[in-house]
């Protein structure tokens, strides 16, 4: 039977209050004050829909082989690139195999769903091998608009699979509309959408309803028949008529997240399913609806081996993982909303060498080093010689993904001179557990969180944006632990 | 081990510029005026140097590649030049060709230059460049100069159980003593004194390095002519002459950045190149035998930790050694008697050479009474490019 054997959540750190917003804006447009509460999940400097998707593709994976994986699609609406497939990236930073097939998702905001509809389907069609979806979206609102108080980041991963699956996909129903409420020119960075009222009661109203009446009749089942409706829809009052309409109970209908992360587009629905999924019981069915250009409603039916993921660890941890960021322009500046003066030491040449990442792409995007045979040495990046001076062995050495291992600080500095759109830069040398050192820049965190000895993991980000060739480039960074990772 | 070059090499002369802000001032201006004392000082024709050297670190400011700029710059007729590149120890490099040319008996007299000209560049410190390869642009973190040594402290602190505040409290005494000397030093680019608490309450540029504990970024140039002692002797009957006792680098294996002993808290290649050239240079017990030493302070920590690695103060004693005042001018070993990089100024491939001009110069007593080094007749120069897990470092240790 397949079905979902992995899922995870991802939000980013920062929170933004949306009454710092507001005092910010609110005189361009008071009205904003009705949309004004809760916070919203912001992405940090360095974070995009890839690196967010990767995060959430990460922790799904926990305690899977991503060796395993037969396919890998990614879906947002604010992909880095127009040409160049942003799964593959995502792939890399996995250690997923290159024999995968992938494929990137877009266009509309349920492009998440058909990206799990077609990791179902693949894994029924191909012996049941496992796929995962990464679905992730950062997405612009102007300032002082609806969409900057309501849109959220964040990612969230599904594992498709029929290996003790913990919830068994049982039918799915597809609505396509060409519906424009929200749009996004293909030379835009911020949305555009028609009236309030018409999106709401001619779109979400209407559509939502229109999926869950055709998969039940479809299924012969009745809305109150799921444990969980998961659908996203950021107007209260619609929320309230949707459900009136299907006569769902409140407990029946999954929390939008509206007040802890805002609409995280494309990601929100699979998001708000690793919500409903961490609460779930055996038996419970679950439909989860998308929408934005129509909608896919899935059905799924939890089975016992939910049990696995009673930790709260795939979803819960990810919102309590927080940091107030009260700062509204430091918002437009991650965001690149406005234009801030980095110095000259900002404007120096970053030519992307892709003949150079090719020959180098696992040492990069894998964090993969080299474990010598001889004295079991790790090292990054990859040697041919062994570093250990005691050694020495030539070409003696196996690739060793260095990712997961987590490491401590050797030493750090906090560095106001280095040209970054979040000074100070903050960085410093990290042993790796079991051995191997690199410097690493940390990330979400600041200097006071860093003392030599405190333990870290690793994180892909943005190691760099080249304005001038429109490029995004990735790498992995060290954030502080908690706790020793094992 | 090899027989080293002691002895076999003399200095006939040397020039420095005032190094500074020189926005009037080309490349070729700045060589030729330290050209000019360097010749009249070694007291010979320019046609008499058979070859030359030029160190220099950021060829895409102003001298471009290749050893023609230096050739051009001062019109030698057709001999060999060569530019050499070290990071930060281009200065030394440029020095150790002229020095072996002279010793391996291919040449008699050979000039070493180094030039930067760092204020041309368009903002204050270094310029960004990926300076270990390509695949560091990719890899390595958006780091400074500063930051890169900043950390020095961090792992020292944990190292040794120092505090920060102990350590802030020596590497502001470093800054406040290069101030000292360098107010006395009219070639100095800062020539003001600064108090302990200015040093020490400047703003941050890379934690704990505030804004003092940063050398000045100048332009600027310095040359030396070398030859072998015998014609020293015959051309200056009357002076030295100064001899090279030991010219050692040593060179990063990879090991700091890759691999986990190194402690963070040291320079290892300083200490491969200390021991060696003591070794050269005869030197049993540095501490007591060396009169004055020039180091690599790029930052008030470089300053602190080479104190160790010279193996002058013992491991995780360095502060209370500067803060006794071992290092000053008027202590048991001055460090910095012109004012160091802090102060005299960090026009890259100059400060080898501008190093070696200052123990060339206190070893002839050139200097006046206020800021001269009585008795000194052994002196070192420590010359570090690149940043603590990654770089070169050269020794030298000049005689009478």
């Amino acid at each position: 039977m397949i079905g979902i054997i992995s899922y995870a959540g991802y939000l980013p750190r920062y929170r933004l209050n949306r009454m710092n917003i507001f005092s910010a804006v609110g005189w361009l447009n008071q009205g904003l004050i009705m949309n004004a509460a809760g916070e919203k999940t912001v992405a940090n400097f360095d974070e995009d829909a890839v690196s967010m998707a990767t995060a959430a593709g990460r922790r799904c994976l926990q305690g899977y082989n991503p060796g395993e994986l037969g396919a890998l699609y990614f879906a947002t609406t604010t992909a880095p690139y127009k040409e160049r497939q942003c799964a593959n990236i995502i792939a890399g930073a996995l250690c997923a195999p290159e024999e995968i097939r992938s494929a990137d998702f877009g266009g509309a905001l349920k492009s998440s769903s058909s990206a799990l509809l077609a990791a179902l389907e693949f894994s029924k069609a191909h012996g049941d091998r496992q796929a995962l979806v990464c679905a992730a979206d950062c997405r612009l609102g102007k300032m002082g608009s609806l969409q900057e108080m309501v849109f959220g980041d964040g990612a969230a991963a599904v594992l498709v699979g029929s290996e003790k699956p913990i919830a068994i996909f049982k039918d799915s129903y597809s609505l396509s509309y060409d519906f424009v409420d929200q749009l996004r020119g293909a030379n835009t960075i911020y949305n555009r959408q028609w009236e309030d009222r018409w999106v709401r009661d001619m779109g979400y109203e209407k559509f939502i309803p229109e999926a869950i009446t055709g998969l039940c009749r479809q299924q012969g089942l009745k809305p109150s028949d799921f444990a969980k409706v998961i659908y996203p829809c950021y107007y209260g009052a619609a929320r309230r008529n949707i459900n009136k309409k299907l006569g769902l109970e409140p407990a029946q209908v999954e929390d939008d997240l509206l007040q802890e992360s805002g609409d995280t587009g494309t990601a929100h629905p699979l998001l708000m399913l690793s919500k409903a999924l961490e609460e779930a019981s055996p038996g419970d069915k679950l439909l989860l609806v998308s929408y934005g250009s129509g909608c896919d409603a899935l059905y799924f039916e939890v089975t016992p081996d939910i049990a696995r993921f009673n930790d709260r660890k795939r979803f819960s941890d990810t919102l309590t993982r927080r940091a107030e960021l009260d700062n509204y322009t430091k918002y437009l500046t991650w965001r690149d909303m406005v234009p801030v003066d980095l110095g000259l030491r900002g404007e120096e040449e970053q030519v992307t060498r892709w003949s150079m990442i090719w020959r180098s792409r696992k040492a990069i995007h894998g964090l993969q080093g080299s474990y010598c045979n001889k004295c079991g040495t790790q090292q990054y990046p990859p040697q041919r010689i062994c570093v250990n001076p005691d050694c020495g062995a030539i070409d003696e050495m196996a690739p060793l993904n260095l990712s997961d291992k987590g490491g401590k600080i050797v030493s750090y500095t906090s560095d106001t001179l280095a040209a970054t759109i979040n000074p100070p830069a903050i960085y410093g040398h990290v042993d790796f557990n079991g051995g191997g050192r690199t410097m690493f820049e940390f990330t979400d965190c600041t200097l006071e969180d860093l003392q030599v000895g405190r333990p870290v993991e690793f994180t892909f980000r943005i190691k760099y944006y080249d304005p001038k060739r429109d490029t995004t480039f990735y790498f992995w960074k060290a954030v502080p632990a908690t706790k020793e990772v094992p | 081990m090899t027989a080293g070059i002691r002895d076999k090499v003399a200095i006939l002369g040397m020039g420095c510029t005032v190094f500074g802000e020189h926005w009037e001032l080309d490349s070729n201006d700045l060589l030729l005026e330290a050209f000019r004392e360097c010749l009249t000082d070694a007291g010979i024709e320019k046609g008499e140097i058979q070859a030359a050297w030029i160190g220099n670190h950021i060829d895409e400011v102003n001298i471009g590649k290749g050893g023609c700029y230096l050739a051009n710059a001062l019109h030698l007729p057709f001999i060999p030049v060569t530019r050499v590149e070290n990071f930060c120890a281009s200065g030394t490099e440029a020095f150790r060709g002229a020095c072996y040319a002279v010793a391996s008996g291919a040449y008699e007299i050979a000039l070493a230059a180094g030039v930067e000209k760092l204020k041309d560049v368009g903002y204050g410190g270094l310029p960004d460049s990926p300076i270990f390869g390509q695949l560091s642009q990719f890899i390595a973190p958006n780091a400074t100069a500063p930051g890169l040594f900043a950390q020095l402290a961090t792992a020292y602190a944990a190292k040794y159980g120092v505090s920060m505040e102990k350590i802030k409290e020596a590497i502001t005494h470093i800054s406040w003593k290069s101030h000292q000397n360098g107010a006395k030093n009219p070639r100095a680019h800062l020539r003001r004194i600064a108090s302990e608490e200015q040093i020490a309450s400047s703003p941050f540029v890379a934690y704990p390095l505030g804004l003092f504990d940063c050398c000045g970024v100048s332009d600027g140039a310095a040359m030396a002519i070398v030859t072998t002692p015998e014609i020293a002797r015959r051309i200056k009957p009357s002076q030295g002459p100064v001899l090279v006792k030991a010219l050692q680098i040593a060179v990063s294996s990879g090991e700091e950045a890759i691999y986990h002993r190194w402690d963070g808290a040291h320079i290892m290649t300083t200490r491969v190149a200390a021991q060696r050239a003591y070794k050269e240079a005869g030197i049993s017990n540095p501490r007591e035998e060396l009169d004055l030493i020039e180091v690599h302070d790029c930052f008030s920590i470089t300053e602190m930790v080479t104190m160790e690695d010279l193996a002058i103060s013992p491991p995780g004693k360095a502060p209370d050694d500067i803060l006794n005042g071992f290092y000053d001018l008027d202590g048991e070993l001055p460090c910095q008697s012109d004012g160091g990089l802090k102060c005299f100024g960090h026009p890259i491939g100059a400060s080898g050479l501008r190093m070696l001009y200052e123990i060339y110069s206190q070893l002839l007593q050139r200097w006046p009474e206020e800021r001269r080094v009585k008795n000194a007749r052994l002196g070192l120069t420590h010359n570090l490019g690149g940043v603590p897990h990654q770089n070169v470092c050269s020794v030298a240790i000049l005689g009478m």
